[in-house]
């Protein structure tokens, strides 16, 4: 067997390290630079008026959109309200209750399949149901949709999190005379708390940023709307129609309300890392 | 066999198999356990001693597949009945397992974990039987100022001595201790072994260890076990001086296992 000499084996590692550090440093250019953009450009557009006026007319100039602001928020809630308990309840009985069980097995399937869904799928099929039947869009049809989009990613961090949890925890409130359902809890939920939490502060921050479902269940609105029940303002259909019309002011605008929605997915994901790490440190 | 093996047995296994699926781990064990006594039970890794006590509580029920067959008389009644209420069970035979286990919350709330599970006693009366626990538990001394602090911040041994406190905190008859100091350095052993002497004129205790100089030094009674079989029980002098089988002398100067 001959050997490779030691010179080219060198060159071929400086060379693959070369390659790789390029990749990583163009991906964290592309990032920074979308980053960078939306921040120079939506900047200039947030004001106070932009969080508490309602929208002007096109080519007025002037406004806000404290409703979509509002709106979004409104909307975000509801389905977080509606998505999280059922997906960490779900999540539960995957991890506790029927572990192998035949139930488990097709419901961890199903939830797979629901995560690569194209969240424009999900809204259309809230739009038949949900839209269709009443005639109109409806700001709860929109967090139906955000719901259906966060319930699968919910029910699998938490069995994912809860399966984090040892065993010798469950046995030790077993060995207690704990009945099965207060061991899961009140000491493996709690064990697994910060991980819970983490991945349903990653599940708003994955939905906030949702356009394609709210176009066909909650639309949009020029007006002041906080009945879930009628079309609401958001803030990503806005971008989207913003973005498109001719008027520079809703142009920028639109950037505003794009740097508002980075922002606060990257604050979520940065409280959600910080949660973790806590944690971590803690054991 | 069906004589008592002890003067006063507390439990009273007969004829005890035990079943991972198809595995077979534990062969027709028998073998009394004298109350207010310390029994222990030695054997090499994987002959079964875990196993064996998991059947005292029926803790191995939590896994699928797991299946126990024969008696264990707890007090004259076979607890591997299925009409036994394991939460009662479990109040009376507690368990302190090979890793330290604190609940997540905190030093106090660990103690009071069990004694909640009972009843509703009145915020005085769970704070002197949490005292008393930890007291017993001789963790006293060095949390009564830090009650409230995470149970997971204390030191591995003192760990192993809080879930001590809230095993004994509930007055269960019968502990078992699953190599509860496996896990633990010299100082926090010597404690545990410590701990264990005072405890046992209140308590049935049964010990599974790895380390026959444990053994020695804590039991009054000693089982050795080997591949699933109770090879040899019987007093732990005798054991450790005179052993009848060679299986358990081999064992015991160290030539195997």
């Amino acid at each position: 067997m001959r050997r490779r000499s030691i010179a080219g084996r060198k060159i071929a590692n400086a060379l693959v390290t070369a390659v790789a550090g390029s990749a990583a440093v163009s991906g964290l250019l592309v990032l920074l630079w979308i980053l960078f953009v939306v921040a120079q450009k939506g900047l200039a557009a947030l004001d106070w008026a932009f969080f508490t006026r309602l929208p002007a007319p096109p080519g007025e100039g002037g406004g806000g959109l404290a409703n979509a602001v509002v709106g979004t928020l409104i909307i975000t809630a509801l389905a977080t309200a509606a998505g999280v308990p059922i997906g960490v309840l779900a999540g539960t009985y995957l991890a506790e209750f029927s572990r192998d069980g035949r139930l488990a097995g097709a419901i961890r399937f199903c939830a797979n399949i629901l995560m690569g869904a194209p969240s424009i799928v999900v809204g259309v099929f809230v739009y038949t149901i949900m839209v269709v039947p009443v005639g109109h869009f409806s700001g709860l049809a929109g967090s139906a949709a955000l719901a259906v989009i966060m319930l699968p990613v919910v029910t699998r961090t938490t069995e994912d999190m809860l399966r984090l949890v040892p065993n010798s925890l469950r046995e030790s409130a077993l060995a207690l005379g704990a009945p099965e359902h207060k061991m899961i809890f009140q000491i493996t939920i709690r064990a697994a708390k910060g991980g819970l939490l983490t991945g349903i502060m990653l599940s708003v921050a994955r939905v906030s940023g949702e356009t394609a479902p709210l176009l066909f269940t909650t639309l949009n609105s020029p007006y002041w709307s906080v009945d879930p029940t009628k079309p609401m303002a958001n803030l990503t259909v806005t971008i989207f129609n913003y973005a498109m019309s001719p008027y520079a002011d809703w142009q920028a605008k639109a950037w505003g309300a794009s740097l508002l929605i980075t922002a606060a997915v990257l604050i979520l994901n940065l409280t959600a890392r910080l949660l973790a790490r806590e944690r971590g440190a803690r054991r | 066999m069906s004589q008592p093996m002890v003067d006063k047995p507390k439990i009273s296994v007969r004829h005890l198999n035990f079943y991972y699926g198809s595995h077979q781990a534990l062969k027709d064990n028998n073998l009394d356990v004298a109350e207010n006594a310390v029994t222990a039970i030695i054997g090499p890794s994987g002959c079964g001693k875990s196993t064996h006590i998991r059947c005292y509580n029926r803790i191995y029920e939590m896994y699928k597949g797991q299946v126990a067959t024969g008696e264990i008389l707890l007090d004259g009644r076979n607890i591997l009945e299925p009409s036994v209420d394991l939460i009662e069970l479990r109040m009376r035979v507690g368990m302190i397992f090979q890793r330290p286990s604190p609940f997540p919350m905190s030093i106090f709330d660990n103690v009071a974990y069990g004694l909640r599970l009972q009843a509703k006693y009145s915020k005085s009366e769970l704070e002197s039987r949490v005292e008393q626990a930890l007291k017993d538990a001789a963790l006293w001394d060095e949390v009564a100022d830090k009650l409230h602090d995470p149970g997971t911040d204390l030191s591995g041994g003192q760990q192993q001595r809080l879930c001590i406190a809230r095993a004994i905190a509930v007055e269960p008859e019968v502990i078992l201790m699953d190599e509860p100091a496996s896990a633990i350095d010299p100082v926090g052993t010597a404690k545990i072994e410590e701990l264990i002497g005072s405890l046992k004129s209140r308590y049935t205790i049964v010990i599974v260890t790895h380390n026959m100089q444990q053994a020695a030094r804590v039991s009054d009674y000693t089982a050795f076990f080997y591949n699933g079989e109770v090879i040899e029980f019987g007093p732990t002098t005798d054991i450790f001086t005179r052993p009848r089988k060679k299986q358990t002398e081999d064992y015991i100067t160290g030539r195997f296992g």
